[in-house]
């Protein structure tokens, strides 16, 4: 049965990829594109659903395949089948919307062979990430999935932009992956790589090499997952991506960090000092808030969203951080809440942030631009888009009793857990965190006040926009099997925490905690800390809805409405330039946070020749630094150069000189021969 | 079930009382300063009044204007459900915990900054920018202020934390309740839209921000955002008096105990009101950008509540 799941997987992803090679273009081409991504991620979804259910891992071992450390080792665990999960949450979606999104590229503005090919290898690669089982196997797929991503960056290689993007995006993901490479040799220590047998190994490391393994798996995985300073890849690759590959570039691949920095550091090392948890803690908090904070000053709807992620991977970061602290401690019950807090965020997110990246390229598809300046008045044209990133909007920004809320909610508990801890400078880690997620969340709702409202509210602000038309049915469908996910998964965390408790049962020796939490409507967080249902918040909300404006008509309340102008301090005629602009919308916290922004502003104003009280035009340019480019890639490219062009004092092109250095090699090496 | 007939009585209770509320401090805020003051019961005049309003509504807005003030209503109304207004522990106490009841407020506030957006003017886009960055920058202290007092109680339940300072009443006067307390009066204000951070009595000035912000509304939809804000008022009064001074609350449903509890309730509303007149009488508005100074001066004073709850625990 898992078996034939597995076959169909794997068959499906290679048939939609042979379509794509034949051509796949066209509305059949696409459409059987699409439709071997989604039986590939369907059968990977209904695989992982099996194991998670069955408990009972699928393994399959193909030594022969790479006869070389180990050969091919799959096996998925619930943990593996848990993130496979998440593919096929954001994969099924997004391949159908990516059906017609792709129509545009008929053109021949973009191969639809290579965007069809690179999609499915994508997928197949990812799927088996999870899948690993051995050092070999995990990296080949790591590199595969990282490799057919760039291809799929590219695909609009003609825009402006998107090169750099690539490049980037190429350059991050390759330190990321020396780091990930240098970390498993340190872990092999020359032994073999199975998975199984670095568990037992890793106990015998020394303390500085377990040490040195976390750090440098964290940093490797990190990049991937977008942590704060390695995040700069994802405002760049994101929006240049077409839409639906954003959406599981962002929703479901920088996911696969999280997965790794789980199984490295709890599953594979089986956990460590508490300055582990405490620095996975600061960095989730550190990236939750930069991550907002940036995204509040962006005005690309695309790069905005992509600003989200490093946000959201920050609370997940935070779930995970606090669990590795509790698991340090041995207070295995609040670590298997943190650990929930962060995986059910991490599902929620792969939900509404897929949602909202293909919301946002209905609206590139519909206006042909991702500025927000030049959007508005959309909710009239595109009704069902606008509807669908409404929910992604108020999941995303923690809004009962939508998904968003429940993981925050489990990871604010697991927070204020801390004053359990024994170790009162630990456990004062704790309220910091918390202030900084209630910060992060706050903020997150006005950013996509801003994001809804200044992009589908009020007058459109400019001609496209205006002229904006619904997208087609297959997008739509893609938004609203992600929009009902984002709604179930809000209204059942009881069944979720249950599931995601058994996924973590075992892990770095947690025990099964699910007898911990109560599970029917209610969620009741271990020892009674807290207690809540969204189920019944949202039958509660449903019934104050329908009771208030009927009892409205009961009291015979005046239900008439007249249409007018909007008022206007008596002005004649609204227009769109008078309205609030995304600019000025985040304005107020552009100043209030200006310590971190440094905007600088430059304003031209042409005067009348005869009189400087008659102003012909007004030039306003407002930018911020941004801080982490400038301050630590700016350097670090500079010396790059600067050693790039001492080389080539060595490299003149002249043959005789390289004819000379093979002498002069020679010579050394002879020498150093006779020596030794 | 009659636990049942409680909740929907509380429910009630609290929207009856929340325009008496905001009209007795209109008229303790007049009287303070030497004004005579408009009735306590205007305000359910009103209501009235606006209920019997048709409505204008401009041609920019869409669909989201017209269930936004739904939202808002029913989201404060939903959490009157949830908070300790007369007794505890309530039916629907393992419902929602003090983080559903601030987030189900921030739900409201979320739907209103967008319909403020809608009708495309400057002024609304005004006030939805403003008060999205006073919500945002009043949620650390909020949510640091229930980690306070859900350290003392060791849950983050309304019920649990109002029993836990019954059993224990030296809590109540600890230094880390005192000064958690105080950083949740200063959020209310912000959060209520009250002096320093909003001025409710004003019209059309550009220093407003809720009122900016619902400028485009009127008749029915009107009254209920009027309703809902000042609901708004009565939550957070009754958060501030039942949380941290909860005697009063009926521990059984005897009509006895449950007439002292509303009695009680009417009397920490009225001295909660009275501080606020003075203090609205007494200070001046602050600037817009002198407001996050206010809210860090507040989380400051949640950081220490926590901080020396935990030193003293």
């Amino acid at each position: 049965m898992m078996q034939t799941l597995f076959l169909i997987m794997v068959s499906a992803y290679c048939l939609g990829a042979l379509v794509a090679l034949s051509g796949g273009r066209g509305s059949l081409g696409r459409g059987l594109v699409a439709l071997g991504a989604v039986i590939g991620a369907g059968a990977g979804f209904a695989l992982a659903a099996n194991v998670i259910l069955s408990g009972t891992p699928f393994t399959l071992s193909v030594p022969d395949l790479l006869p070389l450390a180990g050969g091919l080792a799959l096996r998925l665990d619930p943990l593996g089948a848990f993130f496979l999960i998440i593919i096929g949450l954001g994969a099924i979606p997004s391949s159908i919307y990516g059906a017609g999104y792709s129509e545009v590229y008929e053109d021949g503005s973009a191969s639809l062979r290579l965007l069809g090919l690179a999609l499915n290898l994508f997928l197949l690669t990812m799927s088996l990430v999870t899948f690993a089982d051995n050092v070999l196997t995990f990296l080949l797929m790591w590199e595969g999935m990282s490799l057919t991503s760039y291809f799929l960056v590219m695909t609009e290689s003609r825009e402006a932009g998107t090169v750099r993007a690539g490049i980037w995006y190429l350059a991050m993901t390759h330190i990321g992956l020396a780091l990930l490479m240098g970390g498993f040799i340190v872990l092999m220590n020359g032994g073999s790589g199975a998975f199984s047998d670095l568990r037992t190994s890793a106990a015998s490391l020394s303390a500085a090499s377990r040490s040195l393994v976390f750090l440098l798996t964290f940093l490797g995985f990190g990049s991937k997952a977008g942590i704060v300073p390695l995040h700069i890849w994802l405002p760049m690759a994101h929006p240049a991506a077409p839409s639906h590959v954003s959406a599981l570039m962002s929703g479901v691949m920088i996911k696969m960090g999280i997965y790794g920095i789980l199984r490295v550091a709890l599953d594979l090392l089986g956990g460590g000092p508490v300055w582990w948890g405490g620095i996975i803690l600061g960095v989730g908090s550190v990236s939750a808030l930069l991550g907002v904070l940036y995204a509040l000053m962006e005005h690309d709807l695309k790069r905005l969203l992509a600003y989200h992620s490093v946000e959201n991977i920050g609370i997940i970061l935070i779930g995970i951080g606090a669990g590795m602290i509790f698991h340090t401690y041995g207070m295995m019950t609040l670590a298997a809440l943190g650990f929930i807090g962060g995986l059910y965020h991490t599902i929620n997110h792969a939900s509404f942030k897929s949602l909202l990246f293909l919301g946002a390229g209905s609206v590139l598809h519909a206006t042909h631009t991702r500025n927000m300046e030049e959007l508005g008045g959309l909710i009239k044209n595109m009704p069902w888009t606008a509807l669908f990133f409404l929910i992604g909007s108020a999941a995303i920004s923690a809004l009962p009793p939508l998904n968003g809320f429940a993981s925050e909610w489990l990871v604010f508990q697991s927070l204020l857990g801390g004053f359990n801890l024994p170790v009162p400078e630990v456990a004062l880690l704790m309220p910091v965190a918390v202030g900084m997620l209630a910060l992060t969340s706050g903020l997150a709702a006005a950013c996509f006040v801003k994001a809804f409202g200044i992009t589908f509210l009020a007058l459109p602000r400019s001609e496209a926009a205006e002229h904006a038309h619904e997208s087609p049915l297959s997008m739509q469908v893609g938004m609203g099997i992600l929009a009902l996910a984002c709604i179930g998964l809000g209204l059942a965390p009881f069944a979720v925490v249950r599931l995601i408790g058994g996924v973590i049962t075992g892990l770095g020796g947690l025990p099964d905690t699910r007898a911990a939490f109560t599970f029917n409507l209610h969620l009741q967080t271990p020892g009674a800390f807290g207690q809540m249902s969204s189920p019944l918040v949202f039958l509660g909300l449903l019934i104050l809805l329908g009771l208030t404006p009927l009892i409205m008509r009961l009291l015979r309340v005046n239900w008439q409405l007249r249409r007018g102008d909007t008022w206007g301090c008596g002005r004649v005629g609204q227009t769109a330039r008078m309205e609030y602009t995304a600019t000025s919308f985040a304005e107020p916290l552009r100043r209030i946070f200006a310590e971190l922004y440094r905007p600088s502003r430059d304003v031209t104003i042409d005067f009348h020749p005869d009189s400087k009280y008659f102003v012909q035009s007004i030039e306003y340019r407002s930018e911020i630094t941004p801080l982490f480019e400038r301050w630590l890639y700016d350097p670090i490219l500079r010396l790059i150069r600067f050693t790039a062009r001492q080389v080539r004092k060595l490299q003149a092109g002249s043959l005789y000189l390289y004819l000379a250095y093979i002498i002069i090699i020679l010579i050394i090496l002879l020498l150093a021969a006779r020596w030794f | 079930m009659n636990a049942y007939l409680l909740e929907i009585g509380q429910a009630l209770l609290a929207l009856l009382l929340a325009p008496g509320l905001v009209g007795f401090v209109r008229w303790l805020k007049a009287r303070l300063q030497n004004r005579r003051g408009a009735p306590v019961w205007l305000p359910y005049f009103e209501l009235r009044k606006l209920f019997g309003k048709e409505v204008v509504m401009s041609n920019n807005a869409s669909w989201l204007f017209r269930v936004a003030p739904y939202i808002v209503f029913t989201s404060a109304l939903a959490v009157t459900f949830l908070i300790p207004l007369l007794a505890a522990p309530l039916p629907f106490d393992n419902v929602g915990d003090l983080l559903v009841v601030v987030y189900l407020l921030l739900l409201g506030t979320f739907f209103l900054a967008l319909a403020g957006l809608d009708p495309g003017t400057a002024f609304g886009g005004m006030g939805s920018s403003r008060e999205m960055t006073v919500a945002a920058l009043s949620e650390p202290t909020i949510a640091l202020a229930i980690f306070g007092l859900a350290l003392g109680a060791g849950s983050t339940n309304l019920g649990r934390i109002v029993t836990a300072t019954l059993a224990n009443p030296g809590v109540a006067i600890s230094p880390g309740h005192l000064m958690a307390f105080a950083a949740l009066f200063i959020v209310s204000l912000a959060e209520t839209g009250r002096l320093p951070v909003d001025n409710p009595s004003t019209h059309l000035e550009l220093t407003m921000i809720h009122e900016a912000m619902i400028l485009e509304y009127s008749g029915r939809y009107l009254a209920l955002i009027e309703w809902a804000s000042w609901l708004k008022l009565v939550i957070f009064f009754t958060l501030l008096a039942n949380l941290f001074i909860p005697w009063g609350l009926a521990a059984t449903l005897t009509p006895v105990a449950l007439a002292v509890a509303v009695l009680t309730l009417i009397l920490k509303l009225v001295l909660l009101g009275l501080i606020v007149a003075v203090v609205e009488t007494r200070i001046a508005k602050l600037r817009l950008f002198r407001v996050p100074e206010l809210l860090g001066m507040s989380f400051v004073l949640a950081l220490l509540a926590v901080t020396s709850s935990f030193l003293l625990k």
